[in-house]
C-alpha cells in the first residue's frame, strides 16, 4: 500500500508513525501520508512536484525548504469563513481529512507570456502614466495579483490572550536552546522554552550523529524529560515567538488545536504576552540557497531540507540527486541520500580544493566530487531534468566568471547549501544592528540593547557541539543576569562526535555564460518572482539603498519576508554597487516572524467586547421606545424616536416642538460629572477655569469655560458648589476623562499644596433633564419636599431633596433655553424615576428627545458645543464668552496669561455669528466654507459654518458659523459655495435665535 | 511595550497602564502677567526633544492615578530611573 499510494516514501526510517495513515487531500485529489508528517512531507511523499505557480511569472514551483523560510508551499486550508490562507505547507502538520489548496490562481498564466516585459519597478513605469489610466489597470492587477482566498466570513474559531512572566525566555528549542533551557532551570530560574515545532529538537531530530555515545535522538529524549519533570519550566512547542518588542516583551503565537482533525473545540491559538527578564535567542540558522539561472525549478531544494526529509520523515524527494555546495555539511546531505539508497550522480563543489573530513568520506564512499564548479543553470519544465556545470574562476572570491565549458548533468534533484544564515530577526527586533563577518559569510546578531543574547547557529555557530556549549554558557548567563548564583551547578558539557569542517567559499551567484541581464532568471526571492538582473537593474537605475532597492524590487516582501533570498540579494547589490556587503548593510527585520492570524491578535476582543459600549441606566428604556442612536465618545446616546413611517426630520421637529410647547425629557446621563473635594476646592476651581468660583454661593451653579495654558477654549460645563468644601463639576460627555487627567495635573505637579481631590462620578449620578414650560409641573407631581417656585428654587441654583422616593439633587439649569429641572439621582435607582416622570409628564405628552433635538435647541440660543463650533484655537472672546472671564482674579487661571498674547487679540480673527440663509428654506451644510466674492479667483476665506439644522420653531434654517470679525458684520450678506457648484447667500446675524434676552428659561 | 515602574505602586507595569505626560521639570513662571510674551511663549511652546537622556511624566492612569517623573533614553527607550513628583533624580 505504501508504494502505491505514497511512492517516494522511503522502506523505514524517520519519526513517522508508520501504523497511523492519514487521508488528506490537495487541491482536490485525495492522498496518504502518516501521522508525524507535515504536508510538505507528505506531499513529497506522494510525488507531488509543482504545489502552485508563482506570483508574477505563473512558473511551477515546488517544495524547497522544510521550516518557516518555505517560499513556494503556500497553501490554504479549508474552505469558507474557516479557512486559513497562507500557511506554509512545511509547518502545517498533517491530520486526517485536512483539505489543502495550493495558490495556483489562472490569472497567473497570463502573466507567463510578458515575462520579459515586467522588469524591476514594472508598476512605476507602466502604469502610472497618463495617470487617470492607472484606475483601470488597477482593476486587472488586483484581480491578478496576490496569494491566497480570502477567508469568506466571520472566523468561527476563538482565541486568547496570556500574559507570562518568566526569569529566561528560551527561544528555540534545538541543541543550543535546550541547553540553554537547561542550564538556567538548574539555576533555579523560570524558564519558558518555545519551539514553532511540534517536536522539540530542531535540527537534532534530523540528525546522524552521537551525543555522549548514543544517537542524538536519545539525548534529546533524556533532556527533554529533564526539562518537562522541572516545575519552574515551561515547555511551549507548537509555538512561534513572531515578535520581539521593548523592554523584553515578546509575543509568542501558539498553536493549540491547528494539528487536530476536529479542531473547532475550545481555544484554537493563544497568543502569550511575555515579559522576560532575559532571553536566549538560540533561534539556528537558515540555509542559503544558491542562485543560478532556473533555479526555480522544481526539484531544487536546500540540501539540509532533502536530509530532513530523509532522515526524519522517511521521504526521498527524488532518485537521482546532484549537491551543489560551497562547504563541508552540506556533503552529509548526499551521504544520507546514498544510505537511503539512491543515487549520488555528482557533488558539485565551489571551493578550488575541498578536503575536509566529509568530503573524504563522500570520495570514500564513491561519489564523484567536482571541485572549483558550481551548478549555473538548470534544464527541465515541471521538475528538473540536468543539472548544467560549470568551472568558477578560483582566483575570483566573486566567481563572476565560467572557468570553461559546461556541463549536463541528468538528475531529479539538486539540493544546494549557499552556506548558512543565522536568524537574526529577532536579535535584530530587539534593536542589535546585524553585523557581516567575512569569515562567517554571514550577518551575525549585532550588540544586544536589551537583556538578552544569541547561542548556537543564530551566533554563527557552527557544528552541534559548538551549538550545545554556547546554549550552555547563554543558559547561564541568562540566569546569572536574572540573578541566580552563579556558584549552582548548571550543566555538562556531553560528548559528540563529529567531523571538524573546513572554511566555506562564498557564492551568492553563479557565473553564466549570458550576461546576468540576459541569463535566464536567476531567482532571489522566489515568492515575489525577484531576480538577480532585477536587483542589478535597480542599482544600475541609481539606487543605492538597500531599503530602496527592496522596495523598488520587491525582493524580501512576501509572506516570507526573504527568509531565502535576503543575504543573496544584499550580496549581489553590493557586487553591482562595487562594495562591501557590511557597507550594504541589511534590511530591518520587523515583526512578525511568520504570519500570525488576526484572530489571534483580537483575542477575546470581538464582537461586544471589540470595542465596548457604555450604557446609562435608561438604555433598556430607549431600546423599548425605538430610540436610534448616536455613538458619542463611547456612550450610546439616543439620538432621536421615531414614530412608526417618521422620517428623521419629522422625528426631530416634533420633538423640538414639544419641548418648546410643553415639555420633554432628556438622557443626559453621559455629560462627565466630577465631584471636587477640600478645603482648597474653590481656589482650585478659580484656578482651573476662567470664571470666578472661590466665592459662589452654597446651592448655586456657574457655567464656567475651561482654557488651556495657550488661552483657548479645553472644555465647558456648569460646576455647583454643594458645600462649603464640595463642588459638583460637569464636563463634556467626550471629554469626560481628559478633563479629570487634566484637573491631576495641575493638583499634582504645579499646586500639590492645595487640599483638594477630584473624583469621577460619571457613573454613579444618572442625569434626567426634564425640559420646557410643563416641566415644573410634572415635576411637582413626584417631587414634594422641594419647594420649586421660581422665587424659591431659581434658576442657576442646586436643591436637595426626593424625586420618586429617590433622594436627588435637582439643578435649575438649561441647555435648551427652556425652564429646565435636571435630575440626579443614583445610577441604579435612575430608570424607575424616569418611569414615574414619564407617568406623570402623561396628562402633559411628555416627549422623550434625543441628541439631535438637544442640539437644534441649543443652537437656537447659540450656545456652542466644545469640539463642534470650536477647533483648538478659539478663546472665550471669540465664542462671545468674554463674560465667562475673570481676569482680575487674585492667583489668575490657567490661559489667564496668553488671552494678551498680541494674536489672540487681533481683529480679524474667527468669530461667533448666526447665519440665516436668504432662503431660510435651504439649509447650509456643516463644514461649508464662508466668502465673499464666489466669481472672483483666488477666493478669500472668510471663516466657515460650525452647526446646522432646520430649526422648526423659527420655521426656517439656522447655522452658527466662526467669521473673521464676524461680530463686526452684522447684516452682511456672505456667500457658501457648496460641493454641487451652487451657491448659498446668508446674512450674518447674532448668534442667539431665539428668546435673545433668556426669559423663557428663568421663569 | 514599555515596562514602567510606579514609585507609588512600587511596582513595573505594562505601558498599556500609563499615560505619557511630556517633558517634566519645567517651570510654570510664578507670575505669568509679568512675563513678556517671549518668556511666555517659551514656558507654552518650547520642549528640548532631547534625543537621548530625557526627564519626563507619566501618569498612572488604570493604576494609582498619580503624575511621576521617568528617565528615559529616548534612543533605546531604556528607562534609567522612574521618582515621585517632588523628587530629585
Amino acid at each position: 500500500m505504501t508504494a502505491a499510494s505514497q511512492p517516494r516514501r522511503l522502506g523505514q526510517g524517520g519519526r513517522i508513525d508508520r501504523s497511523r495513515t492519514v487521508r488528506f487531500s490537495f487541491d482536490g485529489v485525495a492522498m496518504q501520508g502518516f501521522h508525524g508528517d507535515t504536508l510538505a512531507s507528505a506531499l513529497l511523499a506522494n510525488g507531488v512536484d509543482v504545489v502552485g505557480r508563482s506570483f508574477k511569472y505563473g512558473r511551477p514551483r515546488g517544495i524547497v525548504g522544510h521550516g518557516a523560510e518555505e517560499p513556494n508551499a503556500i497553501v490554504r486550508l479549508g474552505t469558507g469563513a474557516a479557512a486559513v490562507p497562507n500557511l506554509r505547507a512545511t509547518q502545517v502538520e498533517l491530520y486526517e481529512g485536512l483539505e489543502a489548496h495550493g495558490n495556483a490562481a489562472s490569472a497567473k498564466r497570463l502573466a507567463v507570456a510578458l515575462r520579459r516585459l515586467m522588469p524591476a519597478g514594472f508598476y512605476y513605469k507602466v502604469f502610472m502614466s497618463p495617470r487617470w489610466l492607472w484606475t483601470a489597470w488597477e482593476q486587472v492587477l488586483r484581480r491578478a495579483a496576490g496569494l491566497g482566498t480570502v477567508p469568506s466570513g466571520a472566523d468561527p474559531d476563538c482565541y486568547d490572550k496570556v500574559n507570562q512572566h518568566c526569569d529566561v525566555l528560551v527561544v528555540g528549542a534545538g541543541p543550543a536552546g535546550l541547553m540553554a533551557a537547561l542550564a538556567a532551570a538548574r539555576r533555579g530560574a523560570r524558564v519558558i522554552l518555545v519551539d514553532e515545532q511540534a517536536e522539540l529538537g530542531g535540527s537534532l531530530l534530523a540528525s546522524t550523529l552521537t551525543v555522549d555515545g548514543a544517537p542524538a535522538a536519545d539525548w534529546l529524549a533524556l533532556t527533554v524529560a529533564e526539562l518537562r519533570a522541572m516545575p519552574e519550566v515551561v515547555l511551549l512547542p507548537r509555538a512561534t515567538v513572531f515578535g520581539y518588542y521593548d523592554h523584553n516583551f515578546l509575543g509568542v503565537l501558539e498553536r493549540r488545536t491547528d494539528h487536530l482533525a476536529t479542531a473547532r473545540a475550545g481555544v484554537r491559538q493563544r497568543l502569550h504576552r511575555v515579559r522576560a527578564g532575559q532571553t536566549v535567542l538560540a533561534t539556528g540558522a537558515l540555509e542559503r540557497p544558491l542562485v543560478f539561472a532556473n533555479n526555480d525549478l522544481p526539484g531544487i531544494m536546500l540540501a539540509s531540507s532533502v536530509s530532513t526529509y530523509v532522515n526524519r520523515y522517511g521521504v526521498a524527494p527524488g532518485e537521482r540527486l546532484v549537491l551543489a555546495t560551497t562547504n563541508d555539511g552540506a556533503y552529509r546531505t548526499a551521504l544520507d541520500w546514498r544510505r537511503a539508497g539512491r543515487d549520488v550522480a555528482l557533488i558539485v563543489d565551489a571551493r578550488p580544493r575541498p578536503a575536509g573530513a566529509l568530503a573524504d568520506e563522500a570520495r570514500r564512499a564513491g561519489i564523484e566530487v567536482l571541485s572549483g564548479h558550481a551548478v549555473v543553470d538548470a534544464a527541465g519544465g515541471q521538475r528538473v531534468t540536468h543539472a548544467i556545470v560549470a568551472p568558477v574562476d578560483p582566483a575570483d572570491p566573486a566567481a563572476r566568471r565560467l572557468a570553461g565549458p559546461t556541463r549536463r548533468v541528468h538528475c531529479d534533484l539538486i539540493a544546494c547549501s549557499g552556506g548558512w544564515s543565522p536568524t537574526i530577526h529577532l536579535s535584530s527586533q530587539a534593536g542589535a544592528k546585524p553585523r557581516w563577518s567575512d569569515a562567517a559569510i554571514a550577518f551575525l546578531p549585532g550588540t544586544p540593547g536589551q537583556s538578552t543574547r544569541s547561542a548556537g547557529a543564530a551566533n554563527g555557530g557552527v557544528g552541534l557541539r559548538a551549538c550545545l556549549q554556547d546554549g550552555g554558557d547563554a543558559g547561564a548567563r541568562a540566569a546569572a543576569g536574572a540573578g541566580f548564583s552563579p556558584k549552582m551547578p548548571s550543566y555538562v558539557m556531553p560528548t559528540v562526535a563529529e567531523a571538524s569542517e573546513e572554511p566555506p567559499r562564498a557564492l551568492f551567484l553563479a557565473p553564466h555564460r549570458r550576461p546576468v541581464s540576459r541569463a535566464p532568471p536567476q531567482f532571489v526571492d522566489m515568492q515575489l518572482d525577484v531576480t538577480a538582473a532585477d536587483i542589478e537593474l535597480a542599482a544600475r537605475e541609481g539606487y543605492r539603498a538597500v531599503e530602496h532597492v527592496k522596495r523598488y524590487t520587491a525582493f524580501g516582501f512576501g509572506t516570507d519576508q526573504g527568509k531565502l533570498g535576503n543575504v543573496n540579494g544584499v550580496a549581489i547589490l553590493a557586487q553591482a554597487l562595487g562594495q562591501s556587503i557590511a557597507d550594504t548593510g541589511t534590511t530591518i527585520f520587523r515583526p512578525a516572524y511568520t504570519p500570525v492570524s488576526f484572530g489571534a491578535i483580537a483575542g477575546r476582543a470581538v464582537g461586544d467586547l471589540f470595542d465596548p459600549e457604555r450604557h446609562t441606566s435608561m438604555h433598556g428604556w430607549h431600546t423599548e421606545h425605538g430610540a436610534m442612536w448616536e455613538n458619542v465618545s463611547r456612550w450610546k446616546r439616543p439620538w432621536y424616536y421615531p414614530r412608526p413611517s417618521e422620517t428623521m426630520q419629522e422625528a426631530v421637529q416634533r420633538e423640538c416642538l414639544a419641548v418648546r410647547g410643553g415639555v420633554g425629557i432628556l438622557d443626559a446621563s453621559t455629560l462627565g460629572k466630577i465631584d471636587i473635594q477640600g478645603a482648597d476646592a474653590g481656589a482650585f476651581l478659580d484656578r482651573i477655569y476662567a470664571g470666578g468660583f472661590l466665592k459662589l454661593g452654597i446651592g448655586r451653579c456657574r457655567y464656567g469655560v475651561m482654557l488651556r495654558e495657550d488661552g483657548t477654549i479645553f472644555d465647558d460645563g456648569v460646576t455647583a458648589r454643594l458645600d462649603e468644601r464640595r463642588y459638583l463639576m460637569h464636563t463634556t460627555t467626550g471629554n469626560a476623562e481628559a478633563v479629570l487627567q487634566w484637573l491631576e495635573l495641575w493638583r499634582q505637579t504645579e499646586w500639590p499644596e492645595l487640599r483638594v481631590y477630584c473624583t469621577s462620578v460619571t457613573d454613579h449620578w444618572a442625569t434626567i433633564a426634564l425640559v420646557g414650560p410643563k416641566s415644573r409641573a410634572v415635576l411637582a407631581a413626584v417631587c414634594h419636599d422641594i419647594d420649586l417656585a421660581g422665587t424659591a428654587f431659581p434658576f442657576m441654583t442646586v436643591r436637595r431633596g426626593t424625586v420618586a422616593t429617590v433622594p436627588a439633587r435637582v439643578f435649575r439649569i438649561s441647555f435648551s433655553g427652556e425652564l429646565s429641572f435636571e435630575v440626579n439621582v443614583p445610577a441604579q435607582h435612575a430608570l424607575r424615576v424616569w418611569q414615574a416622570l414619564m407617568e406623570a409628564g402623561a396628562e402633559f405628552d411628555i416627549t422623550p428627545y434625543g441628541t439631535e433635538t438637544m442640539h437644534v435647541l441649543r443652537a437656537e440660543k447659540g450656545f456652542i458645543i466644545v469640539g463642534q463650533d470650536t477647533d483648538g484655537s478659539m478663546t472665550p472672546d471669540d465664542m462671545g464668552l468674554g463674560w465667562a472671564v475673570r481676569r482680575n482674579k487674585r492667583f489668575g487661571f490657567i490661559g489667564d496669561r496668553s488671552l494678551d498674547l498680541a494674536d489672540h487679540r487681533r481683529a480679524d480673527r474667527l468669530q461667533l455669528v448666526g447665519l440665516e440663509t436668504l432662503d431660510g428654506a435651504a439649509t447650509l451644510p456643516e463644514g461649508a466654507q464662508i466668502v465673499v466674492a464666489p466669481e472672483q479667483p483666488p477666493v478669500e476665506m472668510h471663516g466657515h459654518v460650525t452647526s446646522s439644522y432646520f430649526s422648526a420653531t423659527l420655521k426656517r434654517s439656522i447655522a452658527l458659523a466662526m467669521v473673521k470679525g464676524g461680530r463686526g458684520r452684522m447684516g452682511e450678506t456672505v456667500h457658501c459655495p457648496l460641493a454641487n457648484g451652487r451657491t448659498l447667500a446668508a446674512k450674518i446675524v447674532n448668534p442667539v435665535f431665539y428668546d435673545p434676552e433668556g426669559e423663557r428659561q428663568r421663569v | 511595550m514599555l515596562h514602567i515602574h510606579c514609585p507609588y505602586c512600587r511596582e513595573s507595569r505594562s505601558e498599556e497602564e500609563f499615560a505619557y505626560g511630556g517633558e517634566a521639570h519645567i517651570q510654570r513662571p510664578s507670575r505669568p502677567a509679568q512675563t513678556s510674551e517671549r518668556e511666555w511663549g517659551d514656558y507654552l511652546h518650547f520642549r528640548k526633544g532631547t534625543r537621548g537622556v530625557h526627564r519626563e511624566m507619566w501618569f498612572h492612569v488604570a493604576g494609582c492615578r498619580r503624575y511621576f517623573n521617568v528617565v528615559r533614553d529616548t534612543v533605546s527607550y531604556a528607562i534609567l530611573k522612574t521618582y515621585a513628583m517632588g523628587e530629585e533624580p
